[in-house]
């Protein structure tokens, strides 16, 4: 037997190491908690080496550092000459980008204005190029003309409010009178109290509203809206705030008014091109009186059914809106328009409320609140107080009307229609019943002469 | 008087400081572990294979060439997260078989120790595979190219590797 062995004595050796491997390896297998019984053997052999690793680990990483930092530095001018030429670059594209970001963030919100208060296609965005570079006159060029559809007098705004007309027409460019100038005039009207008047420059550049008795209340703070009256801007527009309110010459308030829109940092404006007012339909069918018109938009005592069926029903008859200005040039040639002949209208100040957003052109008493024709040198400005033009446009009766009984006009639904979405509250501004009697009053001289009433 | 793990009657027969038959083989674990990391192509290298085999043919001895495979072989499973014990049969084997050819043939040329090592390299994965899918039913699958190319780059690796240890070797 110890022949045997010591003959076999290499193979013995290693039938019985690996038998002992075999072994521990089956006992590690069998132990479903294998890894609890080899942590320590494992954890010493991690423990020899890792520390090796981690030196070297080390030491690769300082000789790295010291060969890149310290020895290696061929073609290092050259490279941070260009990243600095990167950075430059990356830095102007960073501008850039937070300009267009800017941009977006204001076109956005010009859109959304648009889209809120303007006609679909009724605007042109336009970017402000330069500006007139005096403050004589305080002016703007946009990049929009005539090729572009762009017209004199038309009203120039943003988002934030109003800023100017447009006074000179290019083919590719326009120049922009802004509210702030002083030969500039735009119809206003507070917010609150409905009181009206014209909004001026001031050769500071300020805003001022003009036409305001001392006897009414204004206050600092007071929302600025445009009244529409100057036919330019469409009515409610924000022009701005009131910051200061004193007594002014005559019997007037000095008025200061802050621009909604910031004027001094223009970058993207609007160009109304197109108002939502109703543009005048022809007209179709019979004749219609301008007294009957009128009696029919101001606020009345219901006729009864019988009485008012028979004279006024040709007139509510008329589905198409008479347009003041046509009336205008009828009157103004006399044989022209056969149809309506309403030169003058005279109305009470009851009814200037109402006629503040109207286009047909009357003339109302002094009552402190004028009807303004934008721009300078406006000639409803300059006209005295005592007789005031104002345009008054008469829109076609509502299908509630027409569906009324038995196709009967019914004046008070005419009466309180809402004109540009205000009417109803410029009539509920006039709570005194003795100005809304003479409501068809002034029917009478509206006729003509030469009207073949 | 060092240790040494000598052997050899009428082949020559070399003998390694202490310092040499345990750094050797520590460093080569410790590369194993370490390089891999870095270089991603050296994990078809098994640098404590060739260390063993080395050993192994140079002291010609296979006893002495079985238990250095086989502490090389459980250090190295030591490192690893399979049981412990496959590395270590599959180096015993290896230590034992190239030992007892080391004491038959002539190994110090390039040509066969590139020869030996790859016989040995597979000799190795087989037993590995064998222990590991017999008996412990690690799920792996044998791939012939892998081998033979693991085979042939560990192979031209140990030619390189012999050739500076043998600069270690003291005569017996």
């Amino acid at each position: 037997m110890e022949s045997v062995l010591s003959r076999y004595r290499n193979l013995v050796i290693l039938v019985g190491v690996l038998f002992l491997q075999v072994l521990g390896l089956a006992v590690q297998v069998k132990r479903s908690g294998e890894a609890e019984h080899t942590r320590l053997i494992r954890i010493w052999a991690v423990d020899a080496i890792t520390p090796f690793e981690r030196v070297l680990v080390r030491l690769q990483d300082k000789s790295r550092d010291l060969w890149s930092n310290y020895v290696y530095l061929r073609g290092v001018r050259s490279e941070n000459r260009e990243l600095k030429e990167q950075i430059e670059r990356l830095k102007l594209d960073e501008v850039r980008l937070s300009e267009n970001a800017a941009q977006a963030q204001r076109l956005q919100t010009l859109l959304g204005f648009k889209q809120q208060f303007i006609t679909k296609d009724g605007t042109l965005a336009a970017q402000v190029i330069g500006s007139s570079g005096s403050d004589l006159s305080r002016s703007i060029y946009i990049d929009k003309g005539s090729d572009d559809g762009v017209a004199q007098d038309m009203a120039v705004i943003t988002a934030n409010g109003i800023v100017g007309k447009v006074l000179r027409v290019y083919p590719s460019t326009s120049l922009v009178l802004m509210i702030n100038d002083q030969s500039s005039g735009v119809g206003a009207l507070l917010e609150k109290s409905r009181l009206q008047g014209v909004l001026r420059g001031t050769p500071n550049g300020e805003l001022m509203l003009e036409r305001v008795m001392t006897d009414e209340q204004v206050a600092p703070g007071d929302i600025v809206l445009s009244s529409g009256g100057d036919q330019i801007f469409p009515k409610g527009l924000p022009v701005g705030t009131v910051t200061r309110v004193a007594p002014g010459h005559e019997m007037f308030l000095d008025i200061r008014v802050k621009p909604a829109a910031d004027l001094g940092r223009l970058e993207e404006v609007l160009v109304v091109t197109q108002k939502q007012e109703p543009q005048p339909v022809a007209q179709t069918g019979g004749r219609v009186r301008a007294a009957d018109i009128l009696a029919q938009r101001l606020p009345s005592v219901p006729d009864k059914p019988s009485n008012s069926a028979a004279p006024t029903a040709p007139a509510q008859n008329q589905k198409t809106v008479i347009n003041a200005k046509t009336a205008a040039n009828a009157a103004n040639n006399p044989a022209g328009n056969p149809a309506i002949n309403a030169t003058k209208l005279l109305l009470p100040s009851a009814a200037k409320p109402k006629t503040s957003a109207t286009s047909v052109p009357a003339t109302v008493p002094s009552s402190g609140s004028p009807a303004v024709g934008a721009g300078n040198n406006s000639s409803a400005a300059n006209t005295p107080a005592s007789e005031k033009p104002v345009k008054i446009q008469v829109l076609k009766p509502l299908p509630n009307e027409k569906d009324n009984a038995g196709g009967a006009p019914n004046p008070s639904l005419g009466a309180t229609r809402e004109l540009n979405g205000v009417a109803p509250k410029a009539a509920a501004a006039s709570p005194d019943p003795a100005k809304s009697t003479p409501r068809q009053a002034p029917a009478q001289p509206a006729e003509s002469p030469d009207s073949p009433h | 008087m060092p240790i040494t793990y000598t052997s050899g009657e009428q082949i020559e027969v070399y003998r390694f400081s202490i310092p040499v038959t345990i750094g050797v083989p520590l460093a080569a674990l410790f590369l194993q572990a370490f390089l891999p990391r870095r270089l991603s192509f050296f994990s078809i290298i098994d640098l404590p294979l060739l260390v063993t085999i080395f050993f192994a043919m140079a002291r010609r001895n296979p006893i002495s060439g079985l238990l250095t495979g086989a502490a090389i072989g459980l250090l190295q499973d030591m490192l690893g997260a399979y049981p412990i014990g496959i590395y270590g049969i599959a180096k015993t084997v290896v230590g034992y078989g190239a030992s007892s050819l080391g004491a038959k043939l002539d190994v110090e040329n390039a040509g066969a120790r590139f020869l030996v090592t790859l016989g040995f390299y597979l000799v190795h994965q087989a037993v590995y595979f064998t222990v590991a899918r017999g008996m412990v039913n690690l799920p792996m699958n044998w791939s012939w190219s892998r081998g033979v190319e693991a085979g042939l780059a560990n192979a031209a690796l140990g030619m390189f590797l012999y050739f500076a240890l043998d600069k270690l070797k003291q005569r017996a």
